[in-house]
């Protein structure tokens, strides 16, 4: 039964797909293998999470608008179940689905408000080393824990004076020519408040090879709020989100350095939440991850290969989101391009985080554990840097191991003598 | 040779039986149930799981509407815990007729079922894999029924009174002297052990087998016309109301979501012998494409497992004898006194599981009336063990339940989600229990992996609990695994191929066909 409250979190729409959805058809597909649970990286470290099978084919066969049982919540969303099913379950789809009707009547403030990323940003931007300094400050990283349960030692985004808007419109716009035409750049959240170098980087980088970036005035992909169950708001967020990226231009490739939004808009809003809207399937089949991209212009005889050495060992991880997407591990093919570079790819499941899974309190040390692995392999191979294409992953990654993390794109970036 | 002496002796472990002998018990009579298997082993065990509203009867048998309606309260209150208050459509598909809906709400209406149409856009919004082309939804108050909890409780509630419950116990003869039963002879099949049970009467409560019983008493041929009917288990629930055609009771027209799966049914065939049901190619075919008229997409759905049941009609002059559907539903109590000059027997046939406590009521009733007693029926007044409190099943009770207890015991059977507290318990209450009897109570290999992963656990708890010997504990496995496969071969298409491919070769690696065998096999 959807009560008023569940109507007001998740939308009816949200909430009525959440209950006869897609997914839940592809339960029929599991043998009962379990392939997924061997590759859970969240149950190989704690028995609190049942595992994948359990959550997820199992128990939606015990489920009528409602779901029992809250355990499921320890699932952390990476999707590693569903990428590595031989049978096609929609594993990770199904418990993200669960669990949204699950919270649907007490969905925490914690959860509201990680997942307003925009509004983080924007408070967070102005007052930068304030901000900066406070989110590295014990005692009041200790209040925000007992107050809204966010890890006093999870690691948070780094403040920014300048959002990414802020400079691409102030610098001296390029001239031109552009011999390769238009693309549409979309940062993301992150990409235009907190990772506003990559964003830079990235489209220098287009630059360099000959296309003309538009960057249209944007909002969040939803993101955040879909992976806490958020689905009414992400909903709202994604469409919006199309409204914007397409406004760029017609049949333009949009092209994001922020892998996990990416994601969103390619498979995720649909798979998970049910939005089934003729923007957001022209975006999703027009968006490229940058490295997926630039290792489709190499594929295509396209790409300058005119690189710098840089004579260096880097360890690579791919994250969770990237890996869902079915396009490999691009950043790997390309990087290797570089003469002298040699990438060492983590093959680790999961750093842990999973989007704002490793910040909460009662999911940190779960997050850490899951890490570990990935964590002493980055150690061990280069203290000064590693390589991740998603943001919040290079934010654990370098809290965690103590090594400073990148976007691929910095090393391409400095092989084009941009940096 | 084992004796007993009984004042009343009830054949048949069936709904019926398990109902007579819970209320000959609460009035007083101290009372044996005898049945040749377990309990609920022949038609209860194989049903929809429907407890009807009266919905369905409204317009073609309006006095068993009126009787299923009432049951359903009754039920829905003494045995709750057996019990999911579903709710139920009957819907109007494209081609049916869309008057009748018309006759229905009348029917409805003078049969005292509640009723109530909605709006199509309701229905769809609360079952939304139903066929988007209904033209009318008709809301009823069907609800789905354990039929072994139902007949465990009852069984459990007449022991509380003083009955005793004999399982595998295969009547052979009942004996007579100068016109009236003097004592039933049996067999435990266990055992190979005679038992001879004096008493005075004998309640025939033993379905499409009545008439095989009676004779066994000597009395003329009573009529059974066992009607064959086949269901279709799908891997979950595609709707979560009972969903019924509103057209004039038909092959197919009923879907019902029962426990984790939803079940299609039924067809209606004519049979000789209730023991011998087949499970027709045809009828298959039939009830996948009646499943797609109710929810498109039903074909690509996994099925799980098909069985057939047999309805016990008592043959009824009005109707011709080879069509079963529309014999009549009541049920029949026949007095043998006036039929075969026989005292102290009555034979039941006829009903239908929701009324199975009128049923009890009225052939109980009839005996003490023969008896010249006065006992007054209490059956619809108390709860059942286990119901006091009057919660009804919910699907997610079990999901809920392990969520309780995950720290604490491990799963064996995944698909149900049956704990091996849950499954240790019962074979400590049954220890001669075999584990299709304990699948009976705990859904074990009930799921879409029918027995792949959980039937080698099982087998090895009971073994390693030192209850079985591993030539009895895998004897058990390999008939288990043989009436799984019964239920298999039928609906072997689509989604379920991979599974009993992979069920195979699991099979295979452990070489289940030659682990050691008992020097003779296991009963059933």
């Amino acid at each position: 039964m959807t009560t008023p409250d569940q109507r007001l979190v998740m939308g009816e729409d949200g909430l009525a797909f959440a209950g006869h959805k897609l997914s839940r058809a592809s339960l029929d597909a599991c043998v009962k293998c379990t392939i997924c649970e061997t590759a859970c990286p969240v149950s190989a470290v704690t028995p609190l999470f049942t595992g994948p099978k359990f959550v997820g084919p199992q128990a939606e066969r015990f489920r009528n608008g409602e779901s029992v049982d809250h355990s499921l919540d320890y699932c952390s969303s990476c999707g590693t179940c569903t990428l590595v099913c031989p049978q096609g379950v929609q594993i990770a789809e199904l418990n993200s689905q669960a669990r949204a009707v699950m919270k649907a009547d007490h969905m925490p403030l914690r959860d509201r408000l990680i997942g307003k990323t925009v509004l983080m940003g924007t408070v967070m931007t102005p007052v930068a080393p304030i901000a900066r300094a406070a989110l590295k400050n014990k005692p009041i990283r200790k209040v925000m824990e007992a107050v809204i349960g966010v890890h006093a030692d999870a690691p948070m985004p780094p403040a920014q004076s300048q959002t990414f808007e802020g400079w691409f419109r102030k610098r001296a716009t390029p001239a031109g020519p552009f011999p390769r035409g238009t693309v549409v750049f979309f940062h993301g959240c992150a990409g235009g408040y907190f990772e506003v170098e990559t964003s830079k980087k990235s489209v220098e980088v287009l630059e360099h090879l000959g296309y003309q970036v538009l960057v249209p005035k944007q909002g969040c992909c939803g993101l955040a709020q879909q992976s806490n169950g958020l689905f009414d708001g992400a909903t709202k967020d994604v469409l919006k989100l199309c409204d914007d990226l397409r406004s760029a231009g017609k049949d333009l490739t949009i092209i994001s350095s922020s892998g996990s939004c990416t994601g969103m808009l390619k498979h995720e809003a649909h798979e998970i939440m049910g939005v089934d809207d003729e923007r957001l399937r022209d975006v999703g089949t027009r968006i490229r991850d940058i490295m997926e991209f630039l290792l489709e212009l190499h594929d295509a005889g396209e790409l300058p290969t005119d690189f710098s050495p840089i004579e260096m060992t880097v360890p690579y991880h791919a994250p969770c989101q990237l890996k869902s997407q079915g396009i490999g591990k691009p950043a790997i093919e390309v990087l290797r391009l570089i003469p002298g570079l040699t990438v060492v790819d983590s093959n680790a499941t999961c750093c842990g985080i999973a989007g704002t899974y490793g910040l909460k309190k009662e999911k940190y040390e779960i997050a850490q554990a899951v890490g570990k692995p990935l964590f002493d392999m980055v150690k061990a191979t280069n203290p000064e840097l590693a390589l991740c294409d998603t943001e919040t992953c290079r934010w654990q990654i370098e809290q965690s191991s103590g090594v400073k993390t990148e976007h691929p794109i910095y090393l391409i970036h400095q092989a084009y003598g941009l940096s | 040779m084992r004796k007993l002496a009984v004042d009343v002796v009830v054949i048949g472990g069936g709904s019926t039986g398990a109902g007579v002998v819970r209320d000959v018990a609460m009035r007083g009579y101290s009372a044996v149930l005898v049945d040749r298997a377990d309990l609920g082993q022949g038609t209860t065990g194989r049903f929809h799981g429907l407890l009807h509203s009266g919905g369905r009867y409204v317009v073609s048998d309006p006095l068993s509407a009126t009787e299923c309606a009432e049951e359903n309260d009754i039920v829905t209150r003494i045995q709750s815990s057996a019990v999911e208050t579903t709710g139920g459509y009957f819907v109007t598909c494209p081609g049916d007729d869309p008057e009748f809906a018309d006759k229905f709400l009348a029917g409805a209406a003078a049969t005292g079922v509640w009723a109530r149409e909605v709006s199509v856009s309701e229905a769809l919004r609360n079952e939304p894999r139903l066929n988007p082309g209904i033209s009318r939804a008709i809301e009823v108050k069907d609800g789905t029924v354990d039929g072994w909890q139902l007949v465990w409780g009852a069984a459990n509630s007449a022991r509380h009174y003083g009955a005793e419950i004999l399982t595998y116990h295969r009547v052979t003869k009942i004996e007579t002297s100068g016109g009236a039963v003097t004592a039933v002879r049996c067999i435990d099949e266990r055992r190979g052990e005679e038992l001879v049970i004096d008493t005075n009467f004998v309640l025939n409560c033993g379905g499409p087998w009545a008439g095989q019983i009676a004779a066994m008493a000597g009395a003329h041929p009573v009529e059974v016309v066992p009607g064959r009917g086949i269901m279709i288990a799908m891997n979950h629930r595609l709707v979560n109301r009972v969903v019924n055609r509103c057209i004039y009771p038909a092959d197919g027209d009923i879907l019902v979501p029962a426990h984790t799966v939803s079940i299609i049914g039924t067809t209606d065939v004519k049979v000789d012998d209730p023991d011998h049901l087949a499970i027709e190619p045809n009828e298959v075919q039939q009830m996948l494409d009646a499943g797609e008229v109710l929810v498109p997409g039903f074909r690509a759905s996994r099925a799980l497992h098909a069985w057939a049941g047999a309805r016990p009609l008592i043959k009824d002059d009005r109707v011709s004898a080879s069509d079963t559907r529309h014999m009549s539903r009541g049920m029949a109590v026949i007095d043998h006194t006036t039929r075969d000059g026989l005292d102290g027997m009555l034979t039941i046939g006829g009903g239908k599981l929701t009324t199975y406590r009128l049923m009890a009521e009225h052939i109980v009733d009839a005996m003490c009336d023969k008896l010249g007693e006065q006992r007054e029926c209490r059956t619809a007044r108390e709860a059942i063990p286990g119901s006091e409190s009057g919660r009804t099943h919910k699907v997610s009770d079990r999901l809920a339940e392990r969520e309780e207890d995950r720290f604490d015991s491990q799963i064996i059977c995944e698909c149900e989600l049956m704990s091996r507290k849950m499954f240790v318990d019962a074979m400590n209450a049954q220890p001669e229990a075999s584990f299709d009897d304990l699948r009976r109570q705990l859904r074990l290999g009930m799921g879409p992996c029918q027995g792949g992963f959980c039937s080698t656990r099982a087998t090895g708890i009971a073994h390693a609990d030192g209850r079985l010997s591993a030539e009895q504990a895998t004897a058990l496995m390999r008939l288990f695994l043989k009436n799984r496969w019964i239920g298999l071969w039928p609906i072997l298409y689509g989604e379920q191929v991979r599974q009993t491919a992979l069920d195979n070769w699991i099979f295979a690696t452990l070489d289940v066909a030659h682990l050691p065998e008992p020097e003779s096999e296991v009963t059933a």
